[in-house]
């Protein structure tokens, strides 16, 4: 609270009087949802991507530059998930509310304890996030941590709706918890169970459900899957009990489709957001979705 | 590697039991072994989640206040500067022709004091060597410079500083630039698609491809969900087709305007139109008399040119990691009006230098389409045009030959691209640029970055 207070100050005196009604530009669906779950009717959220694009591969396009023009807060997720986009899109809207490092700029994964943080940060290992594998937004618990986090950002922002915000994310933060009980207690049989991934967009969802990961079609984060890491994998998985192998919705079907048919292990489809609309429904439904379809495996 | 992260203990258990040659129990004494290992785990695991529930439920309400304790600092953590390096090559087979330029188009000065050739070196080549460093100067600027590293010299590219925190949409820029006119113009050559500039890029800022300023931009994007920017520049004005005349006043203007927005999920746009007008004095130009001898023209007087550009991109569902479309075109008209000053050799038609006046309408465009069929491989195909158009040299009509041919030129690219770092590209290309020459063109290039991950326009 006394960082909701300093942050209010801080604020008032770099943004005037405050105005009712926020501006979030969010640069994935999880976090708009949550912009939309602590800010009800008082905010306006833009989403700027959806789970069918790949998040590392985002255009710098000129309907999100005109949309951050006229943001009073981007809720980014940070670890350089964005990097490739973002910082274009900043640096080309000419809005100075949102500039990193001002309270309009917000970043998830810095609220967050990162897992798979890089030892060695060198290209020849793939794609490497050097601040820690950035796709928070898989364990639920997480959006806890970030969503308080947010809810105090958007009251410092906007003191006039901070008792609202503050109302709509208690009551959120209930309904969310029992919703991690009951995931929790959904998936215990999941616990120790091993999973293929395509690209390394998991870590937190097994690191919360006790998965375990039996191995990448990616060769290297990042790196497309090739025939002979693919023969590779499927060698290595031979005699290990695998429950799925798990992609994207975004990455190309083919190699995951060859690795199931040559080792008799499901393909899932398992978004790394929230894919149907970015609200608390569609946050829950994505938890739903993923536990529901791993269980399917399962028989 | 294949496992990035070990898998738990129980899979290499049995991963180790299934690898090794030496173990030789039956399948039935497998299956009962990983049945009981199974069920071991599955009651530890029971256990477990009950336990990480309990502590989840209790911890839950904290992090509130672990993330208040916890420091702030949102925003790319890197290097400061970022420093990116890129290295650019080629391999190169194409006709040896002995000054090499576009038909009908007056093309900058050669640089006398060295061969400064990138347009026509054949065989084995290196490209500029592009080095960029960036930061946030403080609360208020952002800073870049960009130096192009080749032989003997260090050019600079880009040095600019550029505000953060003006708002309202307003981004003023200092220093040298790359100005933001066309839709190519402001892309360096290692972001081009092709392994060279479009032809009506080269005829209009020379093999540089790009026109760059020492002056001022401002850019207001306006506050509309259509995307909506206008910009103005002011500069030196120094370069091709203006010239470096030591004056006090501005050297070159410009204007643009761009639209853009997207059209539902899968499509998204720029259009775009600009205006540049430059000054030159004494511009220096070769030309070829009537009799086929080289004379040297001297051109004073004002350069205007209109670009109208338009990109259209197409990715299924927006995602565009595996299979996108590009169409991009792009037109100029440009019109030169003042005096020229034509000189020769004896024997020439200019032995005694005639003055005359200048007055040239030109034209040209290009249209390209690039593929990306998988997410490491682009197919591209490209097409230039240009229209020498009129040029009228007064009395000079009797002394300089008007070329009159079409350039133009056609190109088709493939390129692979392992990672967002590193590109190479094949190109094949008909050049018909030069009068009564058909060049056909090879070209096997790298462009390899290293360094910070710049983010792209788009």
């Amino acid at each position: 609270m006394i960082r909701t207070l300093l942050l209010s100050l801080l604020c008032l005196g770099l943004a005037g009087p405050a105005r009712a009604g926020l501006n979030v530009f969010a640069t994935l669906p999880e976090w708009g949802a949550l912009a939309r779950v602590i800010g009800g009717d008082a905010v306006t959220v833009f989403v700027a991507t959806h789970a069918r694009q790949d998040p590392h591969h985002i255009e710098a396009r000129p309907s999100l530059i005109a949309r951050a023009r006229q943001a009073d807060l981007v809720v980014a997720n940070g670890a350089e998930l964005e990097i490739g986009w973002l910082p274009a899109v900043l640096s080309a809207a000419g809005n100075r509310a949102i500039q990193p490092g001002l309270p309009g700029y917000f970043e998830a994964a810095t609220q967050v304890a990162l897992l798979e943080v890089p030892v060695r940060v060198d290209r020849a290992d793939g794609d490497v996030h050097p601040a820690g594998n950035p796709h928070i937004g898989l364990d639920p618990r997480l959006l806890l941590t970030v969503g308080a986090a947010l809810q105090a950002r958007m009251a410092a922002l906007d003191p006039a709706q901070a008792a609202v915000y503050d109302a709509n994310w208690s009551a959120f933060r209930t309904r969310w918890q029992a919703a991690i009980d009951r995931w929790q207690a959904r998936a215990a049989p999941l616990r120790g169970q091993a999973i293929v991934v395509h690209h390394t967009a998991y870590p937190y969802f097994t690191h919360w459900l006790g998965l375990t990961r039996a191995g990448t079609l990616e060769p290297k984060p990042g790196v497309a899957p090739g025939s002979a890491h693919l023969a590779a994998l499927r060698d290595a998985l031979a005699g290990q009990r695998v429950l799925a192998i798990v992609r994207p919705p975004y990455a190309p079907e083919g190699p995951g489709q060859w690795l199931a048919e040559h080792s008799n292990i499901p393909l899932l489809r398992l978004p790394v957001s929230v894919e149907q609309s970015a609200d608390e429904a569609g946050l829950t439904a994505w938890f739903d979705g993923m536990i529901d379809a791993l269980l399917a495996t399962q028989g | 590697m294949v496992f990035k992260r070990l898998p738990s203990a129980p899979v290499a258990l049995a991963l180790a039991l299934a690898a090794s040659p030496a173990f030789s129990a039956s399948d039935a004494e497998l299956d009962e072994l990983r049945a009981q290992v199974r069920a071991l785990r599955d009651s530890y695991e029971a256990r477990l989640a009950e336990l990480e529930s309990r502590l989840a439920r209790q911890t839950a309400p904290a992090p509130a206040a672990a993330a208040a304790a916890a420091p702030v600092a949102d925003g790319p953590r890197g290097f400061n500067p970022e420093v990116s390096l890129t290295l650019q090559g080629q391999y190169r087979r194409m006709k040896d022709i002995d000054e090499r330029h576009i038909s009908g188009f007056v093309g900058p000065a050669e640089h006398d004091d060295h061969d400064h050739d990138h347009g026509g070196e054949r065989g084995f080549s290196l490209d500029h060597t592009e080095l960029v460093l960036a930061a946030n100067i403080d609360s208020h600027y952002r800073g870049l410079v960009n130096f192009g590293i080749a032989d003997g010299e260090v050019e600079v590219e880009e040095a600019w500083f550029q505000t953060t925190g003006l708002g309202h949409g307003l981004t003023l820029r200092g220093g040298r630039f790359l100005s933001s006119i066309g839709y190519l113009n402001a892309q360096h050559a290692h972001a081009w698609d092709f392994a060279d500039a479009p032809l009506m890029y080269t005829a209009l800022f020379g093999e540089h491809g790009n026109y760059g300023n020492d002056g001022l931009q401002l850019k207001w994007v306006l506050p509309t969900d259509l995307f909506a920017e206008v910009g103005v520049e002011i500069g030196r004005g120094a370069k091709f087709p203006g010239t470096d005349r030591d004056v006090n006043g501005i050297g070159s203007s410009a204007i643009f305007a761009h639209l853009g927005g997207d059209v539902g999920t899968s499509h998204s746009w720029r259009a775009g139109l600009s205006y540049l007008n430059a000054r030159a004095a004494d511009r220096h130009a070769h030309f070829e008399d009537v009799g086929d001898e080289e004379v040297t023209g001297e051109f004073t007087g004002r350069s205007r040119l209109w670009i109208a550009d338009a990109v259209w991109k197409w990715a299924p569902d927006g995602n565009s990691g595996v299979r996108a479309l590009t169409l991009q075109a792009e037109f100029f008209q440009r019109r030169e009006d003042g005096d020229l000053s034509c000189e020769g050799e004896a024997g020439s038609a200019c032995a005694v230098a005639v003055d005359s006046d200048y007055r040239t309408r030109q034209r040209g465009w290009y249209a390209q389409a690039v593929y990306k069929f998988h997410p490491q491989w682009r197919v591209g195909l490209r097409h230039d045009r240009l229209d020498p158009g009129t040029r009228d040299y007064g009395d000079n009509n009797a002394n300089i030959a008007r070329e009159d041919h079409t350039p133009k030129r056609n190109s088709v690219m493939v390129d692979w691209s392992p990672s967002e770092f590193s590109r190479l590209r094949l190109q094949l290309a008909r050049d018909q640029s030069m009068a009564g020459e058909t060049d056909n063109q090879l070209w096997l290039q790298y462009v390899m970055s290293l360094g910070a991950h710049g983010a792209h326009s788009f």
